[in-house]
């Protein structure tokens, strides 16, 4: 059967030439970097390419990045490290409806430790509106998290802007930009972040392997203690062979976003406007054009339930994902989409196509064709949808 | 994640459909949650002589929805009542244990259907 991936922003393949690497750097040439001998230090001197390739890839000094075990670690470093760093000057975290559970969570355990928590709503096309930036400072806020780009809906945050109003205010202003770095530019300067979680494993890297950028000067107290690595702001023996294939493929990201983005896009427009085409009663979740991620479509199925899409399409070889509760692990559906204002059972029949690399015409084609008989048969199937052609 | 059964009933669900005029409807859940199952039944004497089921939810729904009428298609009402979530899971080949209270209502979309042509009945 024909396998079509279509789930890149839960995770991508490792590139070839990033495993290549990584192979040598577990079978070859395995040092430990804070050795002396010359094991150690063929170890160090790639480890300290790799900070430069990652820093590169976002505009940053290479002594400003700090690997960790992935994006979640390094979204608990930045809000836990900045917490932690700035008792004195109070307790107040601002951070968006749509952030990543790392962010929300981490934020929501520091509210129940008595941290004060303000979370700015989204507008429906999920994006935040600057003036509840400005709304939620507070004399004694001490940082402020909002994502560059949401994972589930694609829309691209104005950080910028965000960036601008926290600077004027003096509060750390930290960005989750998993989904954004090597697919398209993220420049830590222009956007004027003071901490930035990455991830390796959404760039055709290695899992386990994520960094936080941490701008010259910001403080933050570290999570784990006992050794002297990262500048003893990430205690433990350095994930070598995956630092070493995250840098490469920063560097390949670098190389390719640009041509990539642009043949993302159309394939991510050619998905979108099919399945509306194709299929009644479906609304695009997010925004379109330029504010909406190269890859990522997601539209709601009214009438149908996600897991049930999934279920069905992976039976034709296509992955995909949902923010139903089924796929959540919870009984509420996707807290993105109902911070947009979508009710439950829309949300629940939500549908996320993430595009990559190697997808092409033909696996849109191929999606676009068993799409609409796979909804047939399921609203066949639901009451809701006898009920909707009844008071038509 | 699911078994060959649940897969089974998913791709092939049993009795889909609405019964015009039924002797009796059940309906279990709610769209908030994401599952509802209405379930229609048809008795002469004390036999199900006919049931069909329209589901919106996830495999399981779909999957404890039809199993349902096959296991009580042609029995007695006495023998539909002593059907259970628990004996429906079980005729599955178990659930996962997110879905065993979420998705699994389809025993009490079936006895509300009884409970309504009882009720029906009784006015009568």
């Amino acid at each position: 059967m024909r396998k079509i991936y279509l789930d890149h922003s839960a995770t991508t393949p490792v590139d070839e030439e990033v495993a290549e690497i990584i192979r040598i750097y577990y079978t070859e040439k395995y040092g430990n970097p804070s050795s002396i001998h010359s094991f150690g230090r063929e170890a160090k001197k790639a480890l300290e390419e790799a900070r430069l390739r990652v820093a590169s890839l976002i505009g940053a000094k290479p002594e400003e990045i700090i690997f960790t075990s992935g994006g979640t670690e390094a979204d608990n470093l930045a809000i836990l490290g900045v917490a932690g760093a700035g008792q004195s000057k109070g307790g107040h975290l601002i951070i968006s409806a749509i952030e990543h559970h790392a962010v929300l969570e981490t934020a929501e355990y520091l509210a129940k430790m008595g941290y004060e928590l303000t979370i700015l709503p989204v507008n429906a096309e999920g994006i935040v509106e600057l003036d509840s930036v400005g709304k939620a400072l507070r004399p004694d806020t001490i940082l402020v998290s909002v994502m560059h780009a949401n994972n589930e809906v694609g829309a691209i945050q104005p950080i910028e802007e965000i960036g601008r109003i926290v600077r004027e205010h003096g509060a750390v202003f930290h960005v989750d930009a998993v989904q954004t770095v090597g697919k398209i530019p993220v420049d830590v300067e222009k956007l004027g972040v003071d901490l930035l979680t990455m991830s390796a494993h959404k760039i055709y890297g290695p899992k386990g392997v994520g960094a936080l950028y941490i701008r010259k000067g910001v403080r933050i107290s570290s999570l784990l203690h006992g050794g002297s690595q990262e500048k003893k702001r990430r205690s433990g023996t350095e994930n070598t062979p995956g630092i070493i294939g995250f840098g490469k493929a920063c560097q390949l990201a670098a190389q390719r976003m640009t041509e990539e983005a642009e043949k993302l896009k159309k394939l991510r427009d050619m998905l979108l406007n099919g399945i509306v085409e194709r299929i009644d009663c479906v609304k695009i979740n997010g925004p379109l054009g330029d504010l909406r991620l190269p890859n990522n479509v997601n539209v709601s199925i009214n009438f149908v339930e996600g897991e049930s899409l999934l279920l069905s399409l992976d039976m034709l070889g296509i992955a995909a994902s949902s923010g139903s509760a089924c796929t959540s692990g919870s009984l509420d559906p996707s807290h993105v989409l109902l911070a947009m204002g979508l009710s439950h059972e829309v949300a629940h029949g939500s549908l996320r196509f993430s595009l990559g690399r190697q997808n092409t015409v033909e696996d849109i084609d191929h999606v676009l064709e068993h799409l609409p008989e796979i909804v047939e048969r399921l609203r066949a199937m639901s009451p809701l949808y006898h009920q909707a052609a009844k008071k038509k | 994640m699911y078994s060959e059964k649940v897969m089974d009933h998913f791709t092939n669900p049993r009795n889909v459909g609405e019964i015009a005029d039924a002797d009796g409807v059940g309906e279990m859940g709610n769209p908030q949650c994401g599952d509802i199952m209405r379930i229609y039944v048809d008795i002469e004497g004390d036999i199900i002589k006919d049931i069909k089921f329209k589901t919106f939810g996830c495999g399981a729904a779909v999957a404890t929805s039809s199993i349902v009428t096959e296991m009580v298609k042609g029995k007695t009402i006495t023998e539909a009542l002593e059907v259970s979530n628990k004996t429906v899971a079980e005729a599955l080949g178990g659930l996962p244990p997110l879905k065993m209270h979420c998705s699994n209502l389809a025993a009490d979309a079936l006895h509300a259907a009884i409970k309504d042509y009882f009720a029906k009945n009784i006015k009568e």
